[in-house]
């Protein structure tokens, strides 16, 4: 077959259509789609993934046994344990410490600080990172941080944008804690040196996002989460916290109703070292490399639900693990980036979801799920989809409005990282739009917090995206690198407060996996699947076939 | 009609196969022939050279992070048979070429000092007090050169010698801290753990704390919110969707 040409990054007939594009830019520049009532929005929603049918199912065993989620997730709680717990020496702990973290993103990084700010000795505190400390999905955050801080925005109304954002389903009072610390958060970022973006006179510059009714998303250009993890990143390590990488817990130590701490796995050696810990805060991250119904990912390669897992297994209880978030507007094109994130503050600065004919089919802004599911619509239903040369269908973002409506220049300034991203492939979004399809992006659901971060098990918090409640069933942009922080600090205050009178170790045992596993037998569960994963596997199929495991 | 629906999920998983799964040899139409480590490997052409080396049978532990450009964990040196020149890249943003030879590089040792931003000031004596060694610089541009981010990293350190914190911290935004400057630098510099701190200073010190924000903390240190709290938190599901629909929207309809 002969090659494809490409001109500008895209095949010729790809280009063909994006002349259709460039048409009809003119008049769809002062054009905005209506947003949706609520019944067109019910409607559409029977495309999410969520609600089409299949890929979920009740699970088993457990807490929640009986509650929904999505099979990948069902898979992994329905899984037997890397270890039986017999191989496993208990009676020499490898570290003893007042507060084991699990997990260096932004939560478990900034607990770490608070921790320590609150009267914990750094000896006594451990952060354990699967790979490397900062490895992660707030990393990879672009779009922004929520903080209700102008005159004519409020945390209530924050509140009320996010609980509408959640289909009513978030838990109140960790939701109004998430919006009421929101802009303490914001001073914090500036007392220790994050550069956030701002305006002349020196104030936020502060942008809509999908769902929210004031402009209240605060960015550091597209670099949001790397900017504010890189300095909090840079003030642990100026305080010499321990850490240790590549280090996943594969399992927790657990004292009847308490978590006493954790089995620790060197990815390298293949050696576990046993911790000791009167209380552990748990930020592993979610679920992404899950790929849930098979969709592409936004979320980093250690993004395989490994806490909930554990925790699940320990006795924790999860909630709203029936619903998962895909972000409209992941790349479908070029095939290396299929599935990264192009942020939605893309389209809050103008960019506009255009079909085939170069139109314009849907507001920009609604919230994730029913913007995600419309474009789903017009793909699969209504045909008006662009396919790839590898069989993908997405619709196009028109990244050229953003200059178009803010000047020449803007996409320039405000999504430095984009620009480079597309021009590594050749294509220049300043100029012609980027193609785009649902991504998965979101756990949304996890382990059942308090406003304090604390869960039903004794000894056991936790933070960022691994928990669940804050968001209900559907987070809103510039809401999670919030929750990270927010909670962050709110598990580091709480623990620093329990450590004051509680100072004994417990028992450390592994007995909940004997357990587990009698569940899974009553269950009627046969499978070799075991878990957590810990890291996805993409090797060729060719080699796998052939691999033979004798060294 | 859900028949439907489960339909387009499942053509849906069919078209993002190649993505999420592996990718299928029979799918192939064109390779590249690539050497990882000094063993050569026939690859699928257009892939990253993560995508290739996975292809190849390699399962990552180390040298792979976010996949997409943001955490310089790939941080790769190659060489294109034929050329003398050694090439930097992160693996996750490259696509593989004929007669790549290619290494990782998982780690830099590369010196970062301790410090309290608190006890600084944003000048040329917070630089030299934390790293002298940025006077050593012999202006080679081997670290622009490096970059797998473009940044002109050269033009920053030229900046951080002259105490020019805030054109040091705005020029070198868009750092990754792969290391890769540090790496190739004859002068053995860190340039990436300097701009580190030189956008700490200025975004502390530099950029006050905004009015609007102080006003907020000082209402919700007085509690402002207080009332309008329990009222939402004790409506009900009827009461908040009116609420809720009845928003207006910022500069919308």
């Amino acid at each position: 077959m002969a090659e494809l040409k490409f001109i500008g990054g895209y095949p010729e007939y790809m280009r063909r259509l994006i002349d259709i594009v460039n048409q009809t830019r003119p008049r769809r520049k002062d054009y905005m789609p209506k947003s949706m009532t609520m019944e067109e929005r019910q409607e559409v929603l029977k495309l999410h993934p969520d609600f089409a049918p299949g890929g979920k199912r009740p699970i088993s065993l457990g807490p929640n046994k009986g509650d929904i989620a999505p099979n990948e997730v069902a898979d992994l709680l329905e899984a037997y344990p890397l270890i039986t717990g017999d191989e496993i020496d208990l009676s020499r702990p490898d570290f003893s410490v007042d507060l084991l973290i699990i997990g260096g993103g932004l939560a478990g990084t900034t607990a770490a600080i608070w921790t320590q700010d609150n009267g914990v000795p750094k000896e006594n505190i451990l952060l354990v990172n699967k790979l490397r400390h900062g490895d992660s999905n707030s990393m990879m955050a672009e779009g922004g941080t929520q903080a209700a801080d102008r005159e004519i925005d409020s945390p209530t109304r924050h509140y009320l944008d996010a609980l509408g954002g959640g289909h009513f389903t978030n838990k109140p009072d960790v939701l109004r804690a998430l919006v009421e610390d929101a802009p303490f958060i914001m001073e914090w970022l500036c007392k220790l040196g994050a550069m956030i973006d701002r305006e002349k006179d020196g104030s936020f510059v502060e942008k809509s996002g999908g769902g929210t009714s004031r402009n209240r998303m605060h960015a550091c250009r597209d670099y949001t989460g790397m900017e504010e993890l890189r300095v909090i990143r840079d003030e642990f390590r100026s305080r010499e916290i321990p850490y240790l990488e590549y280090f996943p817990v594969i399992e927790f130590l657990v004292d009847e109703n308490r978590v006493t701490g954790a089995v620790l796995y060197n990815l390298e050696t293949g050696e576990y070292k046993v911790i000791q810990a009167k209380a552990t805060i748990l930020a592993t991250g979610g679920f992404g490399r899950l790929h849930i119904r098979g969709f592409p990912t936004t979320n980093h390669y250690g993004a395989t639900a490994d806490g909930v897992v554990i925790a699940y297994r320990a006795g924790a209880k999860l909630r709203d693990t029936d619903t998962v978030q895909y972000h409209p507007t992941g790349a479908a094109y070029p095939q290396q980036i299929i599935g990264l994130l192009l942020t939605e503050k893309l389209r809050s600065m103008g960019a506009q979801p255009v079909n085939i004919d170069g139109e314009a089919f849907v507001f920009p802004l609604e919230p994730r799920d029913v913007e995600m599911a419309t474009f789903i619509r017009e793909c699969y239903v209504r045909e008006k989809g662009i396919i790839t040369p590898t069989g993908m269908r997405g619709v196009w973002l028109d990244t050229p409005l953003i200059d178009v409506k803010n000047g020449e220049g803007t996409i320039e300034r405000a999504f430095p990282g984009m620009l480079r991203m597309f021009k590594r492939f050749n294509i220049d979004m300043r100029k012609d739009p980027v193609l785009v399809f649902p991504t998965l992006h979101y756990q949304n659901g996890g382990v059942e917090t308090d406003p304090w971060g604390k869960t039903n098990l004794e000894g056991l918090w936790v933070a960022g995206e691994v928990s669940g409640g804050v968001h209900g069933k559907n987070r809103l942009m510039g809401n999670s690198t919030l929750d990270c922080m927010v909670f962050g600090r709110r598990t580091g205050l709480s623990v620093a407060e329990h450590l004051k009178s509680n100072k004994k170790f417990g028992r450390l045992t592994l007995e909940h996996l004997k357990r587990y596993v009698g569940m899974l037998s009553e269950a009627g569960i046969k499978t070799e699947r075991k878990a957590p994963i810990l890291l996805p596997d993409y090797r060729g199929k060719a080699v796998l076939a052939r691999r033979i495991d004798i060294f | 009609m859900p028949d439907k629906e489960k339909n387009i999920m499942d053509e849906i998983a069919e078209a993002n196969k190649s993505a999420v799964a592996g990718i299928d040899e029979k799918d192939i139409e064109h390779w590249v022939t690539i050497s990882i480590l000094g063993r050569k490997y026939r690859v699928p052409a257009g892939l990253t050279i993560i995508q290739a080396m996975e292809f190849a049978g390699y399962r990552f532990i180390r040298s792979c992070g976010c996949r997409a450009g943001f955490c310089g964990a790939c941080t790769t040196v190659y060489r294109i048979e034929g050329d003398y020149r050694l090439k930097t890249a992160m693996a996750c943003q490259t696509r593989v070429e004929d007669g790549m030879y290619l290494t990782q590089i998982p780690f830099t040792p590369a010196l970062r000092v301790d410090y309290d931003i608190n006890k600084l000031q944003p000048n040329l004596e917070a630089m030299l007090q934390n790293y002298p060694e940025i006077l050593k610089c012999l202006g080679c541009n081997t670290c622009t050169k490096a970059c797998p981010q473009d940044i002109d990293v050269m033009e920053y350190i030229a900046t951080g010698k002259r105490g020019d914190i805030a054109q040091m911290a705005e020029l070198s935004f868009d750092c990754i801290q792969c290391g890769l400057c540090a790496i190739r630098c004859p002068a053995e510099l860190a340039q990436y753990n300097y701009a580190q701190l030189a956008r700490r200073l200025h975004g502390k010190y530099q950029n006050a704390i905004p009015e609007h924000l102080r006003k907020r903390l000082k209402e919700l240190d007085e509690k402002k919110f207080d009332k309008d709290f329990e009222k939402l938190l004790s409506a009900n599901l009827d009461e908040l969707r009116k609420l809720y629909k009845e928003r207006d929207l910022e500069g919308g309809d």
